[in-house]
Formats: C-alpha cells, sequence, structure tokens
C-alpha cells in the first residue's frame, strides 16, 4: 500500500503578503506571557506569586485537574502581573524579562538509553509536556492515556501560513532527535506526513513513518492526514505535535534546557515586513514589529484559526504564523449584487475571481453578509476532504445528540478542519464555534 | 461616508438596541442591508470569509429567472393576440402580457414579504431573502388568468403553512413555491386546470381558448405544435414554464455561478429521458407514444428541475442523494403524466413527492458513512482484544 496522501477537496485562498523567505532575530520583548487561555479545557493553578523572579523552565502553574501536567516560563525574569478577567479568570501571566536568560538545568539526556516512561517524565518536568496534543478533542494529551499512534504534520496549507521546512531551517538534529523521543511514547507508529514536493531534510528522517502528502488545503492539518492513514475510533486516542516543537523537545534532551525560540512567519497585506522572525514564545506583538496602525486585525496564527490579539498582546502558545489583515468595518453599497466587488474572493462562481485561480487577493474581515439560517447545501462537503457529512455533524452538534455525532464522526475532526467551512459557507455559521462547544460537551459526557 | 450612509445611520438610531422601536429593527435591517453590505466583521471562528451570502445566492436565482420571466410576459401577449387574430408588434404582446403578470408579480411579493416581515419581527430574526425566490417563482407558474386575490391566498397558505409553521427558512419540507401552486390546483381546480385559463382573456373572451399540450394529450387530440415551438415557447401553459430555451439559459445561469445543483438538474433529466423512452417502446396510448424528447420539452418538466426541484431546502442535501432525488423526480414525472391523465402536469407533483423523501434518501446515503465507521470500529476492537 502506498503512503501517499492525495487530498482532492478543500480550497487554497490565495492571499497577498506572504512572508519572504527571509529570517531576521526579533528585538527581544520586555514583557512575555503565558496565556492559559491557549490550552483548551484547562484550569491554571499558579504557584509563583506576583513579584517572584523565574528561570527559563521554571514552572509557573499547572493543570488543576492533570497535576502532572505543568507549564513553564518562556523566559527568565520576574512575574509581573496576572491578569483576570471575569470570574477571576485567568487571563495572561506576564512576566517582565531579564536582558538574557538563564535556564534551568534538566541536564542533558541520552535519548536512546531512555525508556518511555522516562521519556514522558522528563517532558512533563520540563514543562514540554503541552506541544503534545490529542485527537479527538484537540485538547493538551493527558499523559496517563496510550495513544495508538503519534502524528506529526510537516506541511502547512493555510493561507499564508508559515513553511514549515523554511521555518525549521538547518534544525535537522534537533528534530531527529525530537522525534526519536516522541515516538518512544506509543506502542504505535510515528507518523510524518510531508510534502509531496518536499526536497528538505524531512525525506531523511528516520525512525517515522513517512506520508507524502499532495493536495489544497486542509491537506497539510493533522487531522486530515489521521483521517487517511489512521483514522480514530471511538474510544481510542492519537497524539498530535508540531513540527516545529519536535525541534524544540530535540533541544531540550541536546542541551538541557527550555529553549522555547521558535521561527514564526508574520504575514499578511498590512505586515510592516512580511517575512520570518526568530523570538520566544509568548512575546509582546508590539515589541516585535513596533506599533501597529488602527483598524489592523492581528492574528496570532492563520487568518482561518487564529486568534486575535491587541496590539500590545502576546503571541499564542502555539502559533507559528502572525497574520495582519485590514479590517473590514466598512460598508458595501450594493455589495451583495453577484460579480460586484469582484476583488473579494468566493468559492462559488458569483465573483469573477474564479476566472484567475492565480490571482492573489487582499482580503479583510468583513463578514460580506450576515448570518442566515442553513439553506445552501453541498459546499461544505466541498472543503472537507474526509468521511464525514460537515453539516449534518454540525446540526447534530448544535443539537448536542451525543450517539449522533458519535456515528457523523465527532472524534475525527477538530475545530482546524472546520475552519474553511466558516470561510466558505453562505450562512456565515461559525463551524468552529459550534464544533468546539459539542468537543466540550463530548467530553464531559464522554469523556 | 457618503450622505446616504449617513441619513441611513440617522433613520437607524431609533431601531438600535434599547431604543424605543428595537423590536422592528429586522424590519429597517432588511431595507438597510439591501442597500449596503453591513460593516460588520468576523467575531469568531475564520478571520476572514467569502464573498458569497444568502442574498447573493438568492438574487442569483432570480437573475436565472429573468429570461424565463421576460419570455412568458411576451408569450402572454403573443397567445392572446394570435389567437384573436389581430395584428401585433412584439411590444405590444409584451405589453399586454405585462399588465397582466406585473400585478401578480406585485402581489405575490407584497403577500409573501409582508408575512415574512411579520415573522422576523415577531421572532427576533433578520428577514430571510428566500422570498425574494419564491415571490417571483409563484407567479411564474401560475395560469395567467387566475385571479389576483386568488394568488394572494395561495401565497399566504404557503409562506404560512409551508414555511413558517414548520420554524421558517430552512426548515420547510416542502418547496414553498409549489405548495402555493398545489393549494390553487386542489381549491380552484377550474382555475388551474382546462381549456379556458392558459392564454390571457380566455376566461372571459369567447373567441379565445388553448389547451396546453399535456391537456391536449390527455384528452387523446392530435398535437398541433413542432418540436422547436415547443422548445422555444410559443405554446400554453404556466406563465414561465413554456420556455425550454430561456429555462435552459436559466439553468447555465445557475450552473455556472455554481448556485443550483447540476446534480439534481442532471438526475432529473437521465430519469425523465429513460422514462419517456420506456413508455415509447410500450405505446399503449398517446402520451405513451408521446416522443420522449418532446416529453422533456413541454409542460413544466424543465422549469420544474431547474428552478423548483434544485432548491436546497427541500431537495436531497448529500451529493449521491442528489443524483437520486433528481432521477426519481424525472421518473416519477412522466410516470404521473402518462398514468393519470387527470393530473397532466406531473412535475408539481413528482416534486412534492420526492421533496418529502428527500430526508430519507439522504439518511440513507448517510448511514453507509456510519457503517463504515462502526465497521472500522469493530475490526479495531477485534485487533486489540
Amino acid at each position: 500500500m502506498s503512503n501517499d496522501i492525495k487530498i482532492r477537496k478543500g480550497l487554497d485562498i490565495k492571499l497577498k503578503g506572504e512572508a519572504e523567505k527571509l529570517v531576521s532575530d526579533a528585538p527581544r520583548s520586555k514583557n512575555f506571557a503565558i496565556k492559559p487561555t491557549d490550552f483548551h479545557g484547562v484550569m491554571p493553578k499558579m504557584i509563583i506569586k506576583e513579584g517572584e523572579s523565574v528561570k527559563a523552565g521554571d514552572i509557573i502553574f499547572y493543570s488543576k485537574y492533570k497535576e502532572q501536567v505543568k507549564f513553564v516560563s518562556p523566559v527568565s525574569g520576574t512575574l509581573k502581573e496576572i491578569k483576570r478577567g471575569a470570574k477571576r479568570r485567568i487571563l495572561e501571566v506576564v512576566i517582565e524579562a531579564d536582558t538574557t536568560d538563564t535556564y534551568k538545568e534538566f541536564g542533558q539526556k541520552d535519548v536512546e538509553t531512555m525508556s518511555g516512561d522516562e521519556v514522558k517524565q522528563h517532558l512533563l518536568e520540563s514543562g514540554c509536556w503541552p506541544f503534545i496534543k490529542q485527537r479527538p478533542y484537540d485538547i493538551i494529551a493527558d499523559p496517563e492515556d496510550a495513544p495508538k499512534a503519534i502524528f506529526i504534520s510537516g506541511m502547512a496549507t493555510a493561507p499564508l501560513a508559515a513553511d514549515v521546512e523554511f521555518a525549521l531551517g538547518k534544525r535537522k538534529e534537533d528534530f531527529q532527535l525530537g522525534l526519536n523521543a516522541i515516538s518512544k511514547l506509543t506502542s504505535g507508529k510515528t507518523h510524518l506526513s510531508i510534502d509531496k514536493r518536499s526536497a528538505s531534510f524531512f525525506n531523511e528522517v528516520k525512525g517515522v513513518q513517512i506520508h507524502k502528502v499532495s493536495g489544497p488545503h486542509p491537506a497539510g492539518n493533522v487531522g486530515v492526514q489521521i483521517h487517511h492513514i489512521d483514522p480514530v475510533n471511538a474510544g481510542e486516542r492519537v497524539w498530535v505535535i508540531n513540527p516545529e516543537d519536535v525541534a524544540i523537545i530535540g533541544s531540550l534532551f541536546r542541551t538541557g534546557k527550555f529553549d522555547a525560540t521558535r521561527v514564526v512567519a508574520v504575514a499578511g497585506t498590512e505586515a510592516p515586513k512580511a517575512q520570518y522572525f526568530r523570538f520566544k514564545i509568548g512575546s509582546n506583538v508590539k515589541d516585535i514589529l513596533g506599533q501597529l496602525p488602527a483598524n489592523v486585525r492581528i492574528i496570532s496564527g492563520d487568518v482561518l484559526t487564529g486568534d486575535k490579539i491587541a496590539n500590545d498582546g502576546f503571541v499564542s502558545y502555539y502559533s507559528s504564523t502572525i497574520s495582519l489583515i485590514p479590517e473590514g468595518n466598512e460598508y458595501r453599497m450594493l455589495g451583495w449584487l453577484p460579480f460586484k466587488d469582484n476583488n473579494i474572493p468566493s468559492m462559488s462562481r458569483t465573483s469573477l475571481s474564479w476566472l484567475f485561480p492565480n490571482k492573489k487577493h487582499k482580503v479583510d474581515t468583513n463578514l460580506n453578509g450576515e448570518e442566515r439560517a442553513l439553506v445552501v447545501t453541498g459546499e461544505m462537503e466541498k472543503v472537507l476532504p474526509m468521511d464525514v457529512y460537515p453539516m449534518q455533524l454540525l446540526k447534530e452538534c448544535m443539537a448536542q445528540n451525543i450517539e449522533k455525532m458519535e456515528s457523523l464522526g465527532i472524534y475525527e475532526v477538530a475545530p482546524e478542519d472546520f475552519a474553511l467551512i466558516d470561510y466558505v459557507n453562505t450562512s456565515k455559521l461559525e463551524a468552529q464555534v459550534i464544533l468546539r462547544e459539542a468537543l466540550d460537551v463530548m467530553i464531559k459526557e464522554v469523556g | 461616508m457618503s450622505a446616504l450612509r449617513n441619513k441611513l445611520d440617522q433613520l437607524k438610531k431609533p431601531f438600535n438596541k434599547g431604543e424605543k422601536w428595537e423590536k422592528f429593527a429586522p424590519a429597517f435591517n432588511a431595507f438597510d442591508t439591501f442597500l449596503y453590505v453591513p460593516n460588520h466583521t468576523t467575531k469568531k471562528g475564520a478571520h476572514i470569509r467569502d464573498a458569497v451570502d444568502l442574498k447573493r445566492t438568492m438574487i442569483t436565482v432570480v437573475i436565472a429567472l429573468l429570461p424565463a420571466l421576460f419570455y412568458g410576459i411576451y408569450n402572454a401577449g403573443f397567445q392572446h393576440y394570435s389567437q384573436l387574430g389581430e395584428a401585433f408588434t412584439f411590444w405590444d404582446a409584451f405589453a399586454h402580457g405585462a399588465w397582466k403578470i406585473l400585478p401578480m408579480v406585485a402581489v405575490s411579493y407584497i403577500v409573501g414579504l409582508g408575512i415574512e416581515f411579520v415573522f422576523a419581527i415577531y421572532r427576533g430574526h433578520e428577514v430571510n431573502e428566500g422570498y425574494l425566490v419564491t415571490g417571483l417563482l409563484i407567479p411564474m407558474i401560475m395560469p395567467v388568468d387566475i385571479p389576483l386575490w386568488m394568488v394572494a391566498v395561495s401565497v399566504a397558505f404557503a409562506v404560512l403553512i409551508g414555511k413558517e409553521a414548520f420554524g421558517g427558512t430552512g426548515m420547510n419540507i416542502l418547496n414553498p413555491a409549489l405548495t402555493a401552486r398545489a393549494f390553487a390546483f386542489f381549491a380552484y381546480p377550474t382555475f388551474m386546470s382546462g381549456n379556458k385559463v392558459w392564454v390571457s382573456d380566455a376566461t372571459h373572451i369567447d373567441a379565445i381558448s388553448g389547451e396546453t399540450i399535456l391537456g391536449t394529450l390527455a384528452a387523446g387530440k392530435e398535437v398541433t405544435y413542432d418540436a422547436w415551438t415547443m422548445f422555444s415557447g410559443a405554446i400554453p401553459g404556466s406563465i414561465g414554464e413554456t420556455s425550454t430555451l430561456w429555462i435552459v439559459i436559466g439553468a447555465a445561469i445557475l450552473i455556472l455561478t455554481g448556485i443550483g445543483s447540476w446534480r439534481i438538474m442532471a438526475g432529473g433529466l437521465i430519469g425523465g429521458a429513460f422514462m419517456g423512452f420506456l413508455f415509447n417502446l410500450w405505446s399503449a396510448n398517446d402520451l405513451m407514444a408521446f416522443p420522449w424528447y418532446q416529453q422533456l420539452l413541454v409542460g413544466g418538466f424543465a422549469f420544474g428541475l431547474v428552478f423548483m426541484a434544485t432548491d436546497p431546502v427541500s431537495a436531497a442535501q448529500t451529493q449521491k442523494g442528489k443524483w437520486i432525488y433528481g432521477i426519481l423526480i424525472g421518473i416519477f414525472c412522466i410516470m404521473i403524466r402518462v398514468f393519470n391523465p387527470a393530473y397532466p402536469e406531473g412535475v408539481m407533483l413528482a416534486i412534492l413527492l420526492m421533496n418529502v423523501f428527500a430526508p430519507t434518501i439522504d439518511h440513507y446515503v448517510i448511514q453507509s458513512s456510519v457503517k463504515r465507521r462502526k465497521k472500522r470500529l469493530s475490526t479495531a476492537t477485534v485487533k486489540s482484544a
């Protein structure tokens, strides 16, 4: 059986403002923040107080319901502020950074001689565990589970998303080391999906099953790849991890330090410099990019799945892309007429954009309409390359019918897989939100 | 920003949250968003959105209907004057048709949208655009001589019982326009069939009469039209249905823009042609012997298939389901025409029937995916056991 995955359904949204293949070191942020809201379902339990100092790698908080899962500081500095929202929920833990980092020593390790449990323990202690997420439910993996396989997508297909291979650059050694460590966490296989056209070191990686993937977005989504390689059945768990974080784990074993440095793409038409920047997780967007003009949507992540952050907000934990696009808070006269405002692309052929499939578009955040009842059928299926009926599943999600959700395949999907459905659907339904809420119901009811 | 926009924002104030006319906001918004796509930005979910919305979708269907509507208006005058034997120009015919048909369209929109607005305000949601299409479809599938009050009653029945009773747009089981026609057909049969309703003024001028081709066949009489006339549409019939040519152009618009389902249309064509061909082989009576390709040209077959069967709400929703649904509509349409001469027009009943079965078709299509999932689960459990 061929290991290649050929995706046919989907949609590549071509946008202007792609990041130039050039890496610079971003100026070091004065403040860093870890946002508990990045870790879905985690209730943080703080262990340091405001004013206390931390080293890079020191634990800041742990998960109240899974005490082994700890979250560490990416830099050394002083805990400046714990920002809270409604019901005293912790939104941001802000650390004022020292000018240079001092690291907590975790000790260099030889992965080859370690057992799976030792690797797990090391990752938990060093705060690297939150990099590992699980499917179903798209939450941080439960260290007590035994996953049937581990999946890594070495390919990003979302619009303007960072090129994984470029961002990893020459970190072949760390990546391989990280893979060796992670693959000890499962008795099953570790799968690495790579772009079919890839010529990078991904082709030479050892100890994992390599799959060559081709096709439009969401071909790069790990959930889609899992569905085509070894789908998740009820009761099963698989773990997923981003390739950049595999390299961070690799460097942890090699150097004994938690070095949270990533190469992140800054993209979009409003980016002052659309290129790649090197900085640490939790950096402040104002410190690294400078003051951005008002009326720009700053998205930590890609334009389909990222989080909106404030002008002086912090980059989210898992983001490898920062997207900057104009806000679309303007009226368009008679803009609903077909073939009017053809600069706005459409999957339907009611915008002339379809005549120029390779043209790149400048898009804004306008909804281009209002929310309506579900009328149009067939469009959601066009962008979900899975044996799942998305509209029927979403309707059952809204009805919170657990049995039906199960039979329609809720264990196989994550909100990011439904991001294109957000984008294309005529009714302006928020599929990712509906799915996230339904997954939370499933966690509570089924576990 | 433009003066018009400023004026609208000013007018909008009393409708805003907490103001005195807040409840009537949906009514104001319907007009406001008609003039301007609102300045709403994405709050949750994907940050960028496709250009298409329900307004654009519905207006595309309305545009696709216009060729058939304009031809229908002309044909109403053409049938009228050619029967009277008077000399007439294109514009005479068009003016006569417009004088008869535009009031029907106006009545349909006023009554239908009126009810929609009331329900939107009552339920506190925005006015859905679906009625823009329904409101044009209803007059187009009526005989030209039907009194306006009957149009109004049929519209009210369709919107109230056919749609709002089920929960409004997106929830209805039956196509609302066909519900209106079916209501009129059974409530006022003398105005909906026979040889005195299809040509303008036939109800009160004795010199004018005209039977549809299917009616003629059902009565066992000779059909005097050739295939080209049937295709181009200079025949008696419901206002919008006669010209297959202009309906095909509408179908092209729907398929090219991706708004209408080509699967349903293709399925219906295959089903209809197949059934017509089978009857040709049998040829026990005039209706059976009627050439299969002419079956596809006459009556409401083309109009129903292109504009009513493809209504996404009442049609099957899965891809495979759409094929099955389309094919069955084609088969049942011809079958009803041939087997039940009391209903020479089979397409209305065929579509309504399949509307009812569409959820069942989808259920079985989806079950195949569900079964694959269950099978996978059971083999996985066997392996791990």
